[in-house]
């Protein structure tokens, strides 16, 4: 391993959650395990000891140059507002707004990781009429632009590089920010939307337990049913990139293994999907957005044979909290 | 006098900045701004009521629940539905493993390191402090996260992921349990147990929750050296810097009750003002007079609460209003909790020393040992096959409210819905109650007046104390700044 990358997180106009889970990691010694993988954290506003001046200190070091800046990682959305003045956030003792402050910080940086869908595209601050004229690092929703604009690179000639995800994963974290420090994460391991694709070269389909379920088009119709959750609970697991029925969530869980839909928080401009989150708009009876990479008339032509073709057991579970009817045990025949 | 601007401020959840006016070594006014706006308020205005359910946990990534549970339970109230008694006991689980997470992050990685700070060096529980709780790099980090991580699974059995689920319905939980999960749940509860009991208490839940009295703690202490447990050595500590001094506010305690089970709340609802009374909902106002909010200019009934910044406005200093319960500020959080529901130890000690830092952190770990046995019999009460949701319509025109306790305190949503759109959502969290600013009275919030008398050593530009009494309120800024 080569010399320790000092490491800069801030965080901005979000909820702290990406942060949250980050401690949800289910390494047994996650600080322990990031250090030994040649991140040094400089400064983190909810673990460091230094507060105020002291804080203050450090980032000043860094803004001017006088301290290595290996990554920088900003947590929330920036906010412009109101009017352009970055007034919604002041960062406290500096009487200055922290989009300054992240200007400045990323010019030094040797990297930029946007930590969360906050930091990359905005997320749920820029929702409805984004208020707080929130936007991401390099994304305004889906397109580029945002608090540094299209062109911006970092010093090592990458764009910023999004790990979203409302909140992220642990793992799509520590992932990124070792395929960094071991010089593996270039240009061309990032997605359209500079995601790092060690996460978003799956969907969210991917490893759903209801996969039987969705086959059959056997569809969940309110909340706790074990059904489908695509046909009418605005589920978009189809079309969200990441991994997270492979990797799970503490442990074994997932949004869809909880009982509620994916709302494609991955993907830029989750917040405003154009209809209530929980409720999948159709046409016809038939949902609106199907899966990307197949023929519409195929998906529903198959759907209509596999409708027909679903076993009554997946038909009576699809739509009960419980499996009312069990698979059953093959009865011992003459061998 | 001298004044003192101080921020950010480490290991709070958000961002925050005090400014102090200080004379002779103490801190004689204090002024507390939480200077970041988002907007929720606004942005939910013309949503469907049930995106609330997508927008409120993502106010708060430390409080998820807390905020999901406001939310579900204000369009609950609106729909006219309850939950069933498996719904009610997923959902108690799964909030108080967010409030009990939360309880673990702040004594462990939040308020505890400060103690480990080198300004303290040469007291005689600096060197084994220093070992255990130094920021990021002590043994308890190594200890507390994976415990913490490893009780937190319970979330991926309960409620697919932390934070941010929407298994929190308003008629129960999204996710039924099978046997098996039921049994795993009550696995992981033991596991905790066992880590709480051998490191945090070093000793039995049940006989933590026994000491009944000042001089019973005083006693158990004793019996014990201070590197017994992690709780031993804090009560070490707030012997030796007096932190049952520093940080008083006001005495008065909110808290919404917490935990419901088929009506009753395991922790009661109701005011602590020099006794007992009970909690009208009609009572709370929010002052905007310092508060860089335009609107009427007059304390507002949250039900018709206006949300419009105004950044230039003269004389504010907080994008925070000012909550007041019939005009008096009100302390919220565990102590509070804990107080208003007559926890004997607790009111023993508040009644000797008022609310103070030690008192606050006692209340939380205390009450870490009160909700893990209740949780134990949430767990096993659970009885997969029944009914874990209920369902019903959701009516065009309606208003519900939410009450919650998170970690830090008394949280409410205030919902009204006209045409089957939201019309008003208002949000009053509990560092709004405790990190509130002044209102046109001119009354300071309670962190403001627990500030005031604190002492601030000569070369300190981040005085000790002073992040001892902010960080002893455990606030949460983002949800203040929703």
């Amino acid at each position: 391993m080569t010399a320790m990358l000092n490491v800069v997180w801030l965080q901005s106009g979000g909820c702290g959650g990406c942060t949250i889970s980050l401690l949800n990691s289910d390494s047994r010694d996650l600080f322990g395990s990031l250090k030994a993988a040649g991140l040094c954290f400089l400064w983190h506003p909810a673990l460091s000891e230094e507060s105020g001046a002291e804080a203050l200190e450090v980032l000043e070091r860094c803004a001017s140059g006088a301290e290595r800046l290996d990554i920088l990682c900003v947590e929330g959305s920036l906010l412009r507002g109101p009017r352009g003045t970055g007034r919604f956030h002041m960062l406290a003792g500096t009487g200055l707004p922290m989009t300054d402050w992240v200007r400045r910080l990323a010019a030094q940086a040797r990297h930029i990781v946007a930590i969360g869908s906050c930091a990359s595209f905005g997320g749920i601050t820029a929702a409805g009429a984004n208020p707080a004229e929130a936007c991401g690092l390099q994304y305004e929703g889906e397109l580029p632009g945002g608090l540094l604009g299209p062109r911006y690179r970092s010093q090592s000639g990458m764009p910023v590089i999004n790990v979203a995800g409302c909140p992220t994963h642990p793992g799509w974290v520590t992932d990124s920010l070792m395929a960094i420090a071991m010089g593996s994460l270039g240009g061309g391991d990032l997605d359209e939307f500079n995601r790092p694709r060690l996460y978003t070269s799956h969907l969210v389909h991917h490893g759903c337990n209801r996969n039987e379920y969705y086959e059959f088009k056997a569809s969940a119709e309110k909340p706790s049913d074990l059904g489908c959750l695509m046909e009418n609970m605005g589920c978009m697991g189809t079309q969200a990139h990441a991994d997270c029925n492979i990797r799970l969530w503490n442990g074994s869980g997932s949004c869809v293994r909880g009982g509620f839909a994916c709302v494609r928080c991955t993907e830029p401009e989750f917040e405003e999907p154009g209809h209530p989150f929980a409720r999948t708009p159709k046409v016809a009876g038939i949902p609106l957005a199907l899966p990307t990479d197949m023929p519409k008339a195929w998906f529903i032509a198959l759907s209509a044979l596999s409708k027909s073709a679903t076993p009554k057991r997946v038909r009576d579970n699809a739509v009960a909290d419980h499996q009312v009817v069990v698979p059953q045990t093959k009865k011992p025949g003459p061998r | 006098m001298t004044r003192l601007v101080v921020g950010p401020f480490n290991r709070v959840e958000g961002d925050l900045e005090v400014t102090l006016d200080i004379a002779d070594g103490l801190v004689r006014a204090a002024y507390v701004n939480s200077p970041m706006y988002r907007g929720f308020e606004e942005i939910l205005v013309g949503k469907d009521p049930f995106d609330a359910l997508v927008f409120a946990p993502r106010i708060c990534g430390i409080c998820s629940v807390s905020q999901s549970t406001a939310a579900a339970r204000a369009l609950a109230q609106a729909m006219n539905i309850e939950m069933p008694e498996n719904g009610e006991r997923a959902a108690n689980l799964v909030l108080a493993a967010e409030n009990l997470a939360d309880h673990l992050t702040h004594f462990y990685l939040f308020f505890m390191p400060d103690f480990a700070r080198n300004a303290y060096a040469g007291r005689p529980w600096h060197p084994s402090v220093k070992t255990r709780f130094a920021a990021v790099k002590g043994s308890a980090t190594t200890d507390a996260l994976p415990a913490r991580a490893g009780f937190l699974a319970i979330m991926g059995y309960l409620a697919g992921k932390w934070p941010h689920t929407l298994a929190i319905q308003p008629g129960g939980s999204s996710r039924s349990v099978e046997e098996a999960e039921r049994i795993r749940v009550c696995a992981l509860l033991i596991e905790f147990r066992g880590f709480l009991e051998r490191r945090l208490f070093g000793d039995r839940l049940e006989a933590v929750t026994a000491l009944d009295s000042e001089p019973a703690l005083r006693s158990w202490m004793k019996q014990r050296p201070p590197a017994a447990s992690d709780f031993r050595l804090f009560l070490e500590i707030a012997d030796d810097l007096a932190l049952g001094r520093l940080g008083r506010a006001g005495d008065r305690f909110l808290s919404y009750g917490a935990y419901p089970l088929q009506g009753k709340p395991l922790f009661g609802r109701g005011v602590w003002d020099d006794g007992m009374a009970p909690f009208d909902p009609a009572n709370v106002t929010e002052d905007p007079t310092f508060a860089w909010m335009d609107g009427p200019g007059k304390p507002l009934h949250p039900s018709e609460g206006v949300t419009r910044p105004h950044a230039e406005k003269a004389d504010a200093y907080s994008w925070c209003k000012a909550p007041r319960l019939a005009g008096k500020t009100m302390e919220t959080g565990a102590l509070a909790r804990q107080m208003v529901d007559g926890l004997p130890l607790i009111r023993d000690l508040v009644a000797a020393s008022g609310g103070n830092v030690r008192n606050r952190v006692i209340a939380r770990l205390l009450e870490i040992a009160r909700v893990v046995p209740a949780m134990e019999q949430w767990a096993r009460a659970l009885k997969p096959g029944e009914p874990f949701c209920r369902q019903g319509p959701f009516p065009d025109d309606a208003s519900g409210v939410g009450l919650a306790e998170s970690a830090r305190g008394s949280l409410g949503h205030w919902l009204t819905v006209s045409r089957g759109r939201i019309q008003n959502y208002q949000i009053v969290s509990p560092t709004t109650w405790n990190f509130s600013p002044r209102d046109a009275a001119g009354m300071e919030g309670p962190l403001e007046q627990a500030l005031v008398g604190t002492p601030v050593g000569d070369a300190e530009r981040v005085p000790l104390a002073v992040q001892h009494v902010v960080r002893s309120f455990d606030p949460c800024m983002v949800c203040t700044v929703h």
